[in-house]
This record gives C-alpha cells, structure tokens and sequence, in this order.
C-alpha cells in the first residue's frame, strides 16, 4: 500500500496493443470490407448497382428480417439465442390478418397483432429464463409451434388485407422507403442502448460470464427476459409489415427467415457464444446479405447455388470472427 | 551443483518458453535424479508449472533440450510423455465423470481398435491391484462423479503407475485435502521414491516441503534461482530466494475500533449443505471463517450474498432484518463479496480492466442512463493508485492481468460500492507472497475504516494473524467461535475436522 508502482511489470501483464490494431482487427471492418467488394462486383455484373434506389428498393425485400436481426443480436451477445422470430412473425401476421378479416377495426387488429407477438416473446422468455431450458431448443420447439398454429389458423389460404393498407414499402421518406428508414432508426437506437447504457454493457457482461454477472448485483433473468419480449414484439411490427408490403397474409411468410437473420447477426461478427458484437456489425452485414444476394439475382446465378454461396459466407464469416477474437483477447 | 554420483533421470538444458512476446521461462538447467522427490518452487508466475507442464509435454519448449536416461526426447504432447513415462497429476484432476474409476484408470492406454471389445473383467482386475499396490480402498467399479478429490488424486496416480511412470509431476496436489489426505499421499510419495521413481512436487506450502522433498529448485521471474537439498536452506532462505528481497513483517492487525453488530445470521440453514449458522460481524472487526474445503464455508457466504439463499433462518444488517434473495439486493444493503473462485464468479475475462472494475455501482458510472466516460477512467485511475495495480492499459481485458492484479481489480469494484460489510472468500488463493502481504495491510485498513469483514481462509496463518475472532465450520456446521487471544492453527483444525470421519478414520 505505501509503495506505488504502477510501472507495468512484464510477468503482470502483456503489453498493450496498439490503437490502430484494435480498431483495424475488428468483425465489423472485415464485414465492411466485404460489403465494399459486393458493391464493387455486383456494378461490374450490372449498371443498376449504381443506382442507389435500386439497393433501396432490394433491401425493403429484407428489410423485416434486418430489423429483427438488430434485436437478435443483443439475444446473442447475451449468450442466448432465439430462432422462432420468423415463425413469430408469419403467427403474428397471420392472428393480425385473422382478426381484421373478422370484422375487427385495422387499428385494434394491429395491437392484437403486436400483443401476441409480445405473448410469444414472454413463451420464449418463461422456458428458457424461468425454466432454465438451453434457449437453441426451446426456441427450435417455439419456431415449429408457431408456424404450426399460423397454418392452423390460415390453412392454405391468402388471408388478403384492405387495399389501403397495402405499401408500406412504397411510403418514401426523403427518398428512402419506410421500412428501410425504420431499420436505420432502430439501428441506431439499439446502438447506442448497446453501446452507452448501463442496460447495454450489461448485456455484454452477461453474456461474457453470467455467474460473475449475478455476483455483481445485475438481474440477468429481468435482462434476458426483456430481450426475448422485445424480439417477440420486433418481430410481430416486422410480421405486420411484411403483411402490407406483401397485400396478403401466408402461413408461410418469412420461411427460413431465422436463418437469414442469423446470417446477419454472425457475418456482422456476433459471436455465438456471447458476450462480444455490435449492432454495427449487423447493419453492415444486412446491406452486405442484400447485395450479394442481388448480385447473384442480376447476375443470373441458379438459386441453388445461391445458397451455396450464403452457405459458404457464413462459414467463411465464423472463421474470420473466431480467427480475430482468438487473435485479440487471450 | 549435484553432488551425487546417480546419473539424472532427466536433464533439462537451457530450457526456454515465449508465450507472444513475454519470456516466462529462461536457460533453466535442471537435473532430476532417480528416487528423489523433488520440490519447485516459486511464486505465481514464476516458472515452476510452466516449466512442469514442458516435462509433461503440455508445452513445447521454445529453446533447450531434454534429455531422458542421457538420451535427447522430444516430449511434444502428453501422450508422448505418457509413453516416456512422465505423468502429470493434475491438482483437480481431470476425468471422465460418468465413467467408472476403472475406465478411467485405463483411458489413453488402450493399444486396441476403434471397435475392439471392451476387456471389462481384466480391466477391473488390473484397476484393483494398481489400487492395492497403493494401498488405497476405492471401489473401482463407481462412476468418478461423486469420489473425493483426493481420491481422484489417487486414481490418477494409479494411472502413473498402470503406465509404470518414471517421473510423476504433482502440481499443486495438497490445497483441495484435508490434513488426513495429505498424509496419505505422503505416504504414497515416498513409497513410490522408495521404489525408485521420481517425484516432482509443486506446492505453495512450505512445512509440507519440507516433510516431503529431498531437493528443492526455487524459481523466481521465469529463471531458475537455486537448487539445494532441503536441509540446507532455512523457511527464511527460501522465502528470500522466491521474491528476491527480505520479506517484511506482513501480518499485522491495524487496532481498529470495534462498533455495533453489522451483521448478524440468525439459524440459516439450507439442508444438505450447512444447518443452524449464527453468528455476528461488528464494524471494525474482522471474523474469520475457518474449516475444511467443503465443509459449506462458501455456502454460508452465498446465502447471506443471495447467491444461493437460504431455506430458512434470517439476517441483519445494522440491526434490521433483511431478506436477501438476489445479489443485487445485498448490494443496495451495503454488502459486498469476493468470491472464491475468480475466473467463475469474479471477473469477465474478455472485457476492459475499467469495466470490471465500475460494473457494481451503475448509478455512479451512468447519472443520466448513459455511461460517463470519463468518469469510469477517473474510477479505474483511482483503484490502480490506491491498490497499485499493475497493468498496461486499463482497457486491456482483465484476462491478460496476473491473478493478485485481478483480485485487486475485484477488490476495487466493492471498494466503489462503500460496502459496510465486506465478505471475503480465499481472497488471497493463488497470489504471490509478496502481494499477499499488501491485501493484508488492505483488510486491515478496511477494518479501521468500520467496515465489517468475514474472511473465509483456508490458510490457518493468514486467519490467525488478521482475525479478532476465528468462526470454523465443520460438515455444515459452526463448530467453534475463538476469540483471537485463544486462537491456535491447533484450536482451528481440531474445530475444523469431523468427529465423525476421524473415529472411522482410526478403525480403517
């Protein structure tokens, strides 16, 4: 205590990293730059990738899969994960087109909408944090439940919606439809939750070691919880709108989307077993999913071999994260 | 050097090991003679297992040679070394839970196919004489789960010997068992030198170096300082030779002013681990909390922290009864708690020194909802003055800090806290001698300030010299309450050891 040494002996600590290192090595940079190779490719293949509307426009087409991605990936870095948000989304479009179908105004429809996405949520919430279940089972149950009773209740058929609530993709904010402008709000919101609050770096800490977590006075259940409730609402707003963009309801709608939303989540350098990614790392990678996928669309690339290449992104995206985390944190 | 004319079992030369950029093993010459038992020692961090884990193959060299009966090896895995006849037991020895002692007694021996046939009975046969040949009762048949670990011990030496191991590198193997454990594995150790085996022991202890080795080799910073027959050197030389400067008198008692009752456990219990614990804490004094590992000494620390709470029974803070059922709770009541294990409970490895340090008191770090940046680096900067930490950076994740660094950190975050009462569980378990000596000056200093301190210590000295009072538990319950006037390492472990186990230990 008397003594103060705070020259950094060499059996104490390793050296310290230069800055420009640990900005450079990062998932997201990688991401970046693989964002910045597609645009690059994908305006050799095609002129029309220059033309910024026209990315727009591909991106509403994932837009409701973006959107809940950003929300997923605080599931992640948490340390859990949720799979049923697409199925989520097709269960909650399909009560809200049910129930609007049944006489009941738009408006309350969309709230019964948005509640059973939030019911679904709390399902997910009370198996895996009440009932200590490992979240990848529980939710591949949930994910078959819900697409399940969307079929039952929709059967095979369109459940169609009013003609005027028809076109969420078309509403234009200064040039940029409305779904992509409410994935950049949200994007930007759930950055700064993630990256400035107290919430957020709890989120983090959680998920790097939940027993010190709790040890450390933060209620892992009450933040888990929230993250499922608010995946299951995300997902249901995305449902809704999937609905008006598409002008009918399917029991199918978004199929495989958990998938898609995962991809985005591990190519923007999520790490599956927590405790490390951002939300930057997801919006990138959203954009980057676009454009290669329409790349591949405008380049005429049979469908199967499209998802060889997704297949092969990811994979080759896990290796590179690992690579950089095993590289910058022993 | 030797003065032997025995040719070396092992001759190490110019040993070296670079992990990234740090040397943290240099031109280490050591000879390992047949039929000795052979200490390393050496403060955290100073080479002793590292240079251990090179024997056994775990690591490969960065420089030098081994030479095994004057012939150069190559130990490159464990298996390698296994086959040389270098077994290294583990101080919590790793095993295959659900199989059977026998199994595991032949794990990594079998010679056969992927899809031969499982020699059951022969197996059994041969995992009874190895346990025979030790001397030693544990039914072979039972799964591992569920055996002591000085029983795991046991097996893994049985495993040395199924592999008729020349070298047997003991790592740390007496701070899980109990003092009846000990001299069981003595015992053995010493049968086994008899026979003409080595035996390489690493422990921290040095009144049990001195019952066991023949020679000892001090490290100190990755170098090798001396080699010498025990006898040769006082506890004073060794001390001297590990850190490299005269030790100071470290265990002094500040005379803090003892207050009024801060916490106070009325009858907690929670069956199966610890029934009927009372007890009080009053400011300014600190209790210790002695016994046997397992004897539900953590337990009773978790309940009163609402880790795990407690079935029944209640506690007071400041003389109110509260209900604790989360760590969060206990926060707010001007807790606080240092857990035991540090790497589970205590630290996130992967993130900031700062943010490990600021993560308990989030109204401090975030007054407005978002995170003050500069208000969690004026925190940081503080607690490495105050405690001197030493780091490079403190953004640098806190898995990259020496384990008495890391503890300081955790030790911060509650100072952050202000807590009343302060729970400290092994606090100073794997950390240098010398840093040691500056959590004793900080407890002491704690206590002065008022705050009450239940130190739980499995280090009879370190309870004796700091505590006014010493609780010990004994099979979940509270055995004795010393003042520190009567407080003797004998008064301690006669407390601390089952009556019951000890009269079934006389008739076995």
């Amino acid at each position: 205590m008397s003594t103060t040494k705070t020259a950094p002996a060499q059996a104490d600590s390793s050296p310290v990293r230069p800055r420009w290192q640990t900005l450079l090595i990062r998932p997201e940079t990688m991401t970046f730059m693989l964002l910045v190779v597609g645009v690059f490719g994908g305006s050799v293949l095609s002129p029309f990738f220059l033309d910024l509307s026209y990315i727009l426009r591909s991106f509403t087409l994932y837009s409701e899969l973006a959107i809940v991605a950003l929300v997923l990936t605080m599931v992640i870095i948490a340390g859990e994960i949720d799979l049923s948000p697409a199925a989520n989304m097709a269960l909650s479009a399909c009560i809200f087109a049910w129930a609007q179908a049944s006489g009941v105004p738009i408006p309350l429809a969309i709230v019964i909408g948005l509640l059973s996405g939030l019911a679904m949520g709390a399902l997910n919430a009370f198996l895996v944090i009440g009932l200590q279940l490992p979240s990848i089972i529980v939710t591949i149950g949930t994910l078959t439940l819900f697409r399940g009773l969307a079929q039952v209740l929709a059967g095979d058929k369109s459940i169609r919606v009013p003609e005027w609530f028809i076109g969420v993709d078309k509403i234009m904010l200064a040039g940029i439809p409305l779904p992509v402008v409410l994935f950049i709000v949200l994007a930007i919101g759930l950055g700064i939750v993630l990256g400035g609050t107290i919430f957020g770096r709890n989120i983090y800490q959680i998920g790097t070691n939940e027993v010190a977590a709790r040890h450390a006075g933060i209620r892992s259940a009450r933040i888990k919880s929230s993250l499922f409730l608010l995946v299951g609402l995300v997902a249901s707003v995305a449902g809704i709108m999937t609905a008006s963009r598409l002008g009918s309801v399917r029991y199918d709608i978004a199929a495989g989307g958990e998938l898609q939303m995962v991809l985005m989540a591990m190519l923007g350098g999520t790490y599956i077993f927590g405790g490390r990614g951002t939300i930057l790392g997801t919006f990138l990678a959203a954009w980057l999913l676009v454009i290669v996928s329409t790349g591949m669309i405008v380049a005429n690339v049979l469908p199967a071999v499209q998802l060889v290449v997704l297949g092969g992104l990811l994979i080759v995206a896990i290796i590179a994260t690992n690579l950089i985390y095993s590289r910058t944190q022993r | 050097m030797t003065d032997t004319a025995v040719a070396p079992l092992i001759s190490a030369r110019g040993i070296g090991k670079t992990f990234a950029t740090v040397d943290v093993l240099r031109d280490v010459d050591l000879d390992l003679l047949p039929g000795e038992i052979h200490a390393l020692l050496g403060e955290n961090g100073a080479g002793k297992s590292t240079f251990a884990k090179i024997l056994a193959g775990v690591h490969r060299p960065t420089r030098g040679s081994i030479a095994l009966n004057g012939k150069p090896v190559e130990v490159t895995s464990p298996v390698v070394a296994q086959k040389l006849g270098i077994t290294l037991i583990h101080q919590e020895p790793i095993s295959f839970p659900d199989l059977s002692v026998a199994e595991n007694l032949v794990i990594g021996a079998a010679e056969d196919g992927w899809f031969s046939r499982v020699p059951w009975a022969e197996m059994t046969r041969e995992a009874n004489r190895l346990m025979d040949l030790l001397g030693v009762r544990i039914d072979v048949t039972r799964p591992m789960r569920g055996l002591s670990i000085a029983d795991q011990q046991m097996v893994e030496i049985a495993r040395a010997l199924a592999s008729n191991s020349r070298l047997i590198i003991m790592d740390e193997p007496t701070a899980p068992l109990t003092p009846r454990e000990v001299e069981t594995l003595f015992a053995i150790a010493r049968k086994l030198r008899d026979e003409g085996r080595t035996i390489v022991f690493i422990s921290h202890r040095l009144e049990e170096v001195r019952a066991l080795c023949d020679r000892v080799t001090i490290f100190r910073d990755g170098n090798k300082i001396a080699t010498d027959t025990i006898g040769n050197l006082s506890d004073a030389d060794i001390i001297r030779l590990m850190i490299g400067r005269p030790v100071k008198e470290y265990m002094h008692k500040t005379g803090a002013t003892i207050g009024e009752v801060a916490l106070e456990v009325e009858g907690l219990t929670l069956p199966g681990v610890f029934s009927d614990i009372s007890f009080s804490v009053r400011k300014g004094e600190i209790v210790g909390l002695g016994g046997l590992v397992g004897a539900g000494r953590t337990d009773v620390a978790k309940a009163i922290f609402g880790v795990t709470p407690a079935a029944s029974g209640t506690v007071s803070i400041n003389g109110k009864r509260v209900s604790i059922t989360d760590p969060s709770q206990a926060i707010a009541l001007g807790l606080a708690f240092v857990p035991e294990d540090r790497a589970v409970a205590g630290i996130f490895r992967t993130l900031s020194v700062e943010q490990n340090i600021s993560v308990a008191v989030p109204k401090q770090l975030a007054p407005g909802g978002f995170i003050r940046r500069a208000v969690e680096r004026a925190m940081g900067e503080d607690a490495v003055r105050k405690l001197s930490i030493r780091l490079a950076s403190l953004r640098q994740p806190i898995g990259e800090l020496s384990g008495g660094n890391q503890q300081k950190a955790i030790l911060a975050r509650w100072l952050l806290t202000d807590p009343g009462v302060l729970i400290l569980d092994e606090p100073t378990r794997g950390i240098d001698i010398g840093v040691k000596a500056e959590f004793y000056s900080i407890i002491g200093e704690l206590a002065a300030q008022g705050r009450a301190i239940l130190l739980i210590s499995s280090e009879l000295p370190e309870l004796l010299a700091l505590c006014d009072r010493v609780l010990v538990m004994s099979e979940g319950r509270l055995t004795a309450d010393i003042p520190r006037s009567r407080a003797t390492q004998e008064a301690v472990m006669r407390a601390a050891v089952p009556r019951r186990s000890t009269t079934e230990g006389a008739a076995a």
